[in-house]
């Protein structure tokens, strides 16, 4: 057991270092890939917003990356010459996880007595309809300025640091980038936190029980209602964090960064990495964002080496590569890369009837 | 006689079947009350609309003066009315020691709040909450197997495992249907055993059962159910002899 701890901690303490030393080392390479490394944070914050919806409560949505959009809209019209308003970062991140947990509400308040399949149809039109609105909001009052996108949008600034500049620390050149960097790994730890912690409390046990007979779960006096609208709203307000923190890093948004595509990439992480399981669903959206990018370096210069020209596009292998792994996965690991306990016993074992 | 639950004329008709056709009835605090008929009588319909599954189309149920008709199964369940199934429900593939801890969801109160910031409070509920179900395991005779998935136990142990549940919901009257189906001769002693103790420690049972031994031993009234309607009511023994009764379950002379 206190073997057991300590190497738990001695791992615990390789992946801080690795991961606080990180961004150094991408930064040798290029900044592009410290970017790529943010990208990917993002999408862990995504995966485990959806997790709670999906993993937790068993909620099939596909259309979750709306939640992203209010979050990064919400954000972007806060923080821009759109409307003249320029709050600080810290005031407007609150903001746009309750404006998103608001629509996921909106979300779940009619389909609470939709299950699966039907759930999912809904969800991915809801998403449909909550870019189809920020691509038009532009008249008759200009909004969302339409499919233009916002732009200008502030980076983020706490205290005298400003996030889109290179500082000179003890020396050290820290580039906007990194900074971001660190903030985001920052807001993944607070949001693991809070995964892992409501994972294992009476709500917790609430949603599980809720994914696995929810007829029989009401009959044990849970208020499925109000249980499955918190999974709704806390998943979303994660979600719009991570809009949030998109919208100030790139300092540009526009509906085209919402589509239905993102939707189901972030419920890939989900599936693919372990849905339930905390570090699973971490592994998949790691996984899934930067092997694109690898492929995206790599595909080109290998076909230039071995036929002196390009014959696929990488884009085209990615989706091949993304759609072979899905296949793999739900062949070989139907319950994902790393299972929860819970859903590796649910593939296994045979139900008694 | 105290009147602890009353159902009034209660009638539930799907489409053009009548499932139950206004039946009433009243138990008394601490009785075991047995709910028998053939097969579609409309035992599992009773059970259903006045666990709030079903709405009924008409009648009432009052639980010590208050009226329950109607409500939603969870706030049934708060009311203090627990249930187990006949083709049993339990959560699968969490632990038993899980299943029970769920059973306790409506008698606490933590929230996200709390959960997440882990308060003195909420850790104190906590540990109750896994104390108190492993006490019922305990109390049902299962505690060995609390890690294990609720559906990996054998199937005895999953109707223990599901009355354990329903008690962890404080109920003042606990509602089994068919608990004894699909056991053994010694596991229904054992079940015998178990009702016993639960009467004891003040929970009125209310119990459908297809085994008559069990039926005429344990419970102190029948209702005995056919199409719907409620065709006698009494003591076992005296049910048992009721000429309708025996005609329910085994048909008019005539017919034969």
């Amino acid at each position: 057991m206190t073997k057991n701890g300590r190497w738990l901690w001695l791992g615990f303490a390789l992946i801080a270092v690795t991961l606080l030393l990180l961004p150094f080392a991408l930064q040798q390479v290029g900044t592009a890939w410290v970017r790529i490394a943010n990208l990917a944070l993002l999408y862990v914050l995504l995966a485990l917003g959806l997790n709670i919806v999906v993993g937790f409560a068993g909620l099939l949505d596909l259309g979750y990356i709306a939640f992203y959009a209010v979050g990064a809209y919400v954000y972007a019209l806060l923080a821009s010459p759109q409307f003249g308003l320029h709050l600080p970062f810290w005031a407007i991140l609150p903001i746009g996880a309750a404006v998103a947990a608001l629509f996921g509400v909106m979300l779940g308040a009619p389909t609470l007595k939709l299950r699966g399949d039907y759930l999912a149809i809904v969800t991915l039109g809801f998403g449909e309809i909550v870019r189809i609105f920020l691509n038009n909001l532009s008249q008759p009052v200009n909004i969302t300025r339409g499919p233009q996108g916002i732009t200008g949008i502030d980076p983020v600034r706490i205290g005298g640091v400003d996030f889109s500049r290179s500082d000179n620390l003890l020396g050290v050149v820290v580039s906007g980038p990194m900074k971001y960097y660190y903030l985001l790994l920052l807001v993944m730890l607070l949001i693991i936190v809070v995964n892992v912690r409501l994972q294992n409390s009476r709500i917790g046990r609430a949603w599980e029980a809720i994914r696995e007979d929810e007829t029989a779960a009401r009959a044990m006096g849970i208020d499925t209602t109000s249980i499955k609208l918190l999974a709704f709203a806390l998943g979303a307000s994660f979600g719009g964090v991570a809009g949030g923190m998109f919208a100030a890093i790139q300092g540009f948004i526009s509906p085209e960064s919402f589509v239905l595509v993102e939707s189901v990439m972030v419920v890939s992480m989900v599936v693919l990495g372990g849905m339930g399981n905390i570090p699973g669903v971490i592994l998949g959206a790691v996984l899934l964002s930067f092997v694109p990018e690898i492929l995206r370096w790599t595909v080109e210069p290998a076909q230039q080496a071995l036929f002196g020209r390009m014959i696929v596009e990488p884009e085209v292998i990615r989706m091949l590569i993304f759609g072979l792994a899905l296949v793999l996965v739900m062949l070989f690991r139907p319950a994902g890369l790393l299972p929860s306990a819970v859903r590796k016993r649910e593939l296994t074992h045979e139900r008694i009837p | 006689m105290s009147e602890f639950l009353r159902a009034d004329d209660v009638g539930k008709s799907f489409g053009g079947v009548h499932a139950l056709a206004g039946v009433s009835f009243s138990i008394a605090k601490g009785e075991i009350y047995g709910l028998i008929g053939p097969n579609g009588a409309g035992k599992t319909t009773l059970f259903n609309v006045l666990t709030g599954i079903y709405m009924p189309d008409r009648g009432s149920f009052r639980l010590e003066g208050r009226d329950i008709t109607g409500l939603k199964s969870d706030r049934i369940a708060a009311a203090g009315i627990a249930r187990t199934f006949q083709n049993i429900r339990l959560f699968a593939s969490l632990s038993a020691l899980e299943n029970v801890m769920i059973g306790r969801h409506v008698r606490t109160r933590a929230g996200v709040i709390g959960a997440v910031l882990r308060d003195r409070r909420t850790m104190a509920e906590e540990q109750g909450i896994e104390r108190r179900a492993l006490a019922l395991l305990d109390y049902v005779g299962i505690r060995a197997r609390a890690n294990d998935s609720a559906g990996s136990l054998p199937y005895g142990d999953q109707r223990r495992l599901e009355i354990a549940r329903a008690l962890a919901t404080d109920p003042l009257l606990l509602a089994l249907d068919e608990p004894a189906a699909g056991m053994n001769a010694s596991e229904t002693v054992a079940l015998r055993g178990l009702l016993g103790r639960i009467r004891h420690d003040g929970i009125t049972l209310l119990l459908i059962e297809h085994d008559m031994r069990l039926v005429m031993n344990v419970c102190d009234r029948v209702l005995v159910l056919d199409y719907g309607e409620k065709i006698a009511e009494g003591p076992p023994a005296e049910v048992q002899r009721d000429a309708r009764v025996v005609e329910a379950y085994l048909g008019t002379p005539s017919a034969a």
